[in-house]
């Protein structure tokens, strides 16, 4: 088991709770697992970066043109860290319109679940459902019911599951 | 015990009460924060009393710490790399003076840098005091140097430094829990005036005695710098990296398949350097190659003339070393072609920004409105932001902003022309840490301006750490309040007015007083507290009015609402021409509402239509 994954978007949209979900969720399949995440200023709104490395490496960094999979919660972000990604890498950006990636209008399904920061949620299921993952849908449920304060459990649940729904739905 | 999956910043917590560390104490800092706040998290752990505070500053975090260390007992102290800058003082004494428990200071550097004023090496400044430094390759080692720290500590009685960077202390690695140590010390404090309090006359051969400690340290083998050895293909040269610059080098040799071809050295201890490790590389390398951040530490010791690094220009003199700088720097130095890679990296995004319904921006605002050609003096926190809205024209290091108001005022006032209006905003925390002193010197040295003291109750920008006014120790429990207004009085400020920036028009009114004060005859420091509380705090969103905010026909497009205000819920709807509000973003704040010259922005009440 050996995967990079970018997860890339705007400071306060969950990108370090996506983070941790994706790391905790590997090491529950026995997985070395490393991460380097942003924060101080840049989580005031700017762009945000975090890295996954799952599998026997010692750097949290992730060289350009070598990363497995990209999951972008900010289509403005991919000029800046796009290029981390490798030939073929699969991509999903959170996103209404069509483009040269696996698109997800996670920001409507968010809305409709009153709760816009969702949107992370929906984007990792949609991800988890098209098998981009080394890690599945059980031990993602599992561990967003673990890392959740209690009384966010089922929503954030609710996200995961609308975003596994969209599967196919390209 | 099954692994736990720490931030760097939390592995070293964890090591500090694996090792039976009872005290720890800090002022927040990124990176560094995470340190002490998950010693509060995990406290319960300790089996010893742990005495855990946010200091007020990091100098007096370092003197709090080391006078527990004089008692015999183990104490540790974080701050980042700047606020070892803060703490110089004692820091520089303490290796002559040396300590009695373990003495652990972490300093956490910021490549880059991410978010700081510069990107010193405080490797550099450990040499500098004499200190002997560690500098961890992860967050898993990062928790193990701390045990290996604090022994140092104790059987050298001199105080070592743990170096980690923001590589290390935001990654998050798989770390084994080891068993939480009982040391059951009981204070005891032996007076010995010639070390606790040495005049000048016993310095010479408590400085020798340093460097007799240090002599002995650098001859030590548990140091000497770690070989991953190579099978002889790549004999006579050879790699040297220490901290993250090691591990991101072992992943990428690791890829080119040249881990285990070329022989390649961890050095965890780059001050004082094994002397012998020194002698060998001389002796066994045609050509080596130095990867460190970010001064030129381990390479300026390196006597070696086939050296490479910042001093042949091999490896950048500024910024992260990131895995694409260390790609190309090996390939410089093994002469292999380097890709020209095209997909090269637009910038690095979107800026950060105030948060939507931050008070600092309504306050920012209406300072800028009303002294279009004032000078804003301002400072370290989130409300460094405001220099995206024009209401911040400097920014130094905590506290300078008043005093640099002070050398502003004086510099205008010696020619004897008008003196622009000064407006300075510093946060309640920055006051704390480093107002106060140049508050008092602006009184006293006559200096006309406007102090705008930015208090929304929190150390924001690091995660909101508790204020000296709030009334919370850093575990949560009720503390004595130090009210910011009778500080101010103290200070000798007879100009002082409070309220919320959110009333836009009272604020307003009460920055023309503290102005026209500035210009009475017997006028002088004016000080204004722009008192709301930061929104990130979720009870302070929930609880306070919320409108329906909205964007009349009657908006021109001049866009002034986002270059002036700069809030993320105000965007441009290019279709309609006019500026529109983001329902996601939006949290109904209203103080929007003047940023417009046609009056387009309202309010309306939630429950109306």
């Amino acid at each position: 088991m050996r995967q990079q994954i970018v997860i890339s978007g705007l400071g306060g949209q969950g990108v370090l709770f996506l983070t941790r979900v994706i790391a905790e969720s590997a090491l529950r399949r026995g997985a070395a697992v490393l991460t380097a995440e942003t924060h101080g200023m840049a989580q005031r709104g700017g762009s945000v970066l975090s890295t996954v490395k799952i599998g026997t490496f010692r750097s949290p960094l992730i060289a350009r043109g070598t990363a497995d999979l990209g999951l972008f919660l900010a289509a403005e972000n991919l000029p800046v860290h796009g290029p981390l990604l490798r030939e073929g890498a699969a991509l999903v950006v959170a996103a209404a319109e069509p483009g040269a990636y696996r698109a997800v209008d996670a920001a409507a399904v968010a809305r409709e679940l009153g709760a816009p920061v969702l949107a992370n949620l929906v984007v990792l299921g949609a991800a988890v459902a098209d098998d981009l993952l080394c890690v599945g849908r059980d031990e993602v449920e599992e561990t967003i019911r673990v890392l959740s304060p209690p009384k966010l459990v089922e929503g954030n649940l609710t996200a995961f599951r609308r975003g596994l729904a969209l599967a196919g739905s390209r | 015990m099954t692994d736990l999956f720490l931030m760097g910043n939390e592995a070293i917590a964890r090591g500090l009460i694996e090792a039976g560390c009872t005290l720890a104490s800090a002022y927040p800092g990124t990176p560094s924060t995470e340190i002490v706040q998950a010693v509060v998290n995990f406290r319960d752990l300790a089996i010893d009393p742990l005495h855990i505070e946010w200091s007020v500053n990091e100098k007096i975090a370092f003197e709090v710490a080391l006078a527990h260390s004089y008692t015999g007992k183990r104490a540790a102290v974080a701050m980042k790399q700047v606020g070892l800058n803060v703490a110089a003082d004692p820091f520089m004494r303490t290796a002559y003076l040396g300590v009695k428990g373990g003495l652990v200071l972490v300093v956490a550097d910021d490549p880059g840098p991410h978010s700081s004023q510069n990107e010193q090496d405080s490797r550099q400044f450990a040499a500098f005091a004499r200190v002997p430094v560690l500098d961890p390759a992860s967050p898993a080692e990062a928790r193990d140097m701390v045990a290996e720290a604090f022994a140092l500590s104790e059987e050298l009685e001199m105080p070592v430094m743990l170096r980690p960077t923001t590589r290390i202390c935001h990654a998050r690695q798989n770390v084994p829990p080891r068993e939480v140590q009982a040391l059951r010390r009981v204070s005891a404090f032996q007076k010995e005036p010639t070390r606790w309090a040495a005049t000048p006359a016993f310095l010479p051969a408590l400085h020798r005695e340093l460097n007799g400690k240090l002599d002995r340290l650098s001859g030590d083998d548990r140091f000497r710098p770690q070989l991953t050895p190579g099978d002889g293909s790549c004999a006579g040269v050879c790699v040297v990296a220490a901290g993250i610059c090691f591990a991101t080098a072992a992943d990428l040799l690791e890829a080119q398949g040249l881990l285990g071809k070329i022989d390649f050295f961890q050095v965890r201890m780059p001050y004082p350097l094994h002397t012998g490790f020194i002698g060998d590389l001389k002796a066994r390398y045609r050509r080596v190659l130095v990867l460190e951040e970010t001064y030129p530490v381990i390479e300026d010791r390196l006597d070696h003339p086939g050296l490479s690094g910042r001093g042949d220009g091999t490896v950048p003199r500024e910024g992260e070393l990131t895995p694409d700088v260390i790609a190309a720097a090996l390939d410089r130095f093994l002469g292999r072609p380097h890709p020209e890679d095209a997909a090269v990296a637009a910038g690095r995004g979107r800026r950060p920004s105030l948060c939507p319904g931050c008070p600092h921006r309504a306050a920012f605002h209406a300072i800028k409105t009303l002294f279009p050609k004032g000078i804003f003096p301002s400072d370290i926190g989130c409300y460094t932001l405001g220099l995206n809205l024009g209401a911040v024209d400097t920014v130094h290091c905590m506290g300078a902003c008043i005093s640099q108001g002070v050398g502003f005022y004086h510099a205008y006032a010696q020619d004897g022309l008008d003196v622009p209006p000064i407006v300075v905003t510093i946060g309640d925390s920055t006051f704390f840490h480093a107002g106060i002193p140049a508050l008092i010197n602006a009184v006293v040295q006559r200096a006309r301006i406007v102090v705008v003291i930015l208090d929304n109750a929190t150390t924001a920008m690091t995660g909101h750490q508790p204020v000296p006014h709030l009334g919370l120790a850093a575990d949560g429990s009720p503390a004595p309040t130090v009210p910011i207004e009778n500080l101010v009085r103290a200070c000798g400020v007879s100009f002082v007015a409070e309220g919320t920036p959110y009333d836009r028009a009272a604020f307003e009114e009460m920055l023309r007083a503290a102005y026209a004060h500035t210009r009475q005859p017997d006028g002088g420091v004016a000080v204004v507290i722009s008192r709301h509380p930061c929104l990130m705090d979720r009870r302070a969103c929930l609880t306070q009015k919320r409108y329906r905010m909205r964007v009349e026909t009657s908006c021109t497009g001049c866009r002034r609402c986002l270059k002036q205000f700069e809030c993320a819920a105000i965007v441009f709807n290019e279709d309609a021409n006019r500026a529109a509000i983001d329902p996601d973003l939006c949290v109904g704040c209203g103080t929007c509402v003047p940023a417009c010259p046609v009056g387009a922005i309202v309010a309306a009440d939630e429950e109306a239509p």
